[in-house]
C-alpha cells in the first residue's frame, strides 16, 4: 500500500508539471493565477500523502490545512490586486 | 477496504488529469476556469476521502480525530475553491478581458 501511495505521489507531481506549463507560458496574468490555484489544490493532497509515507499523518494534516488556507488567501489577494487595472490588457472593451 | 481506497485514489487522479488537460487545451481564460474550478474540487474530495478511509485501519481516538481533520480540509476546499474561481472571473471581467468567440469564416 505504501508503494501505491508513492506511485500516486509521482503521478500527482507529473500533473503539477502540466499546470506549470500554464504558469510559465500563460498569455495573460490571470492565466498564471489559474495555474497557481490548480497547483496549490494538488499540493494539499501531496502533503497528506507525504504524511502517510512518513507515518506522521497527525502532524502533516495540520500543515495541509494551513497550506490550503494560505493558498486561498494568496489567490484572493492576487485577484483583488489585478481588479481594476485599466490597461492591463490591450484589447479592452470597457475603454 | 484497500480496494475502495485504491479506487477512490485512481478516480481522484483521473479527475485531476482531466482538470490539467482542460487547463492546457481550452482556448481562452474564462473557459480554462471551468475545468480548473470543478474538477480540482472533485479530485480533492475523492482523494482525501480515500486517504481518510485508509487512516481508519486501526481505530483509535487519534486516528478518528485525524480523519475528522481531513474532512475539515474537504469542507474548507468546498467553500474556498468556488470563491477563488469566482474572484478570478470577477477580476477578469472588471479588467475588461474579452471572452473568446468562434472566429467567423470569411466566405
Amino acid at each position: 500500500m505504501i508503494q501505491f501511495f508513492l506511485y500516486v505521489s509521482v503521478a500527482l507531481c507529473l500533473l503539477m508539471l502540466f499546470s506549470m506549463y500554464r504558469v510559465l507560458f500563460g498569455p495573460k496574468v490571470l492565466d498564471r493565477l489559474i495555474g497557481v490555484n490548480a497547483i496549490g489544490s494538488k499540493t494539499v493532497i501531496l502533503l497528506l500523502l507525504i504524511g502517510l509515507l512518513y507515518e506522521r499523518i497527525d502532524m502533516f494534516v495540520d500543515i495541509a490545512l494551513a497550506y490550503g488556507m494560505l493558498n486561498f488567501v494568496a489567490v484572493i489577494g492576487a485577484a483583488r490586486y489585478f481588479h481594476k487595472r485599466k490597461g492591463l490588457y490591450e484589447e479592452s472593451f470597457i475603454d | 477496504m484497500d480496494i475502495i481506497v485504491i479506487v477512490l485514489l485512481i478516480f481522484g487522479l483521473f479527475s485531476f488529469l482531466g482538470g490539467a488537460v482542460g487547463i492546457i487545451r481550452m482556448p481562452d481564460f474564462y473557459s480554462r476556469l471551468h475545468p480548473a474550478g470543478k474538477l480540482d474540487t472533485l479530485g480533492t474530495l475523492a482523494m482525501v476521502m480515500g486517504l481518510a478511509l485508509y487512516n481508519l485501519h486501526q481505530v483509535s481516538i487519534g486516528s478518528i480525530l485525524v480523519s475528522i481533520k481531513m474532512f475539515l480540509i474537504v469542507f474548507f476546499v468546498f467553500i474556498a475553491s468556488p470563491t477563488a474561481t469566482h474572484t478570478i472571473v470577477d477580476a477578469g471581467m472588471r479588467a475588461g478581458l474579452r471572452h473568446w468567440t468562434k472566429k467567423k469564416r470569411e466566405d
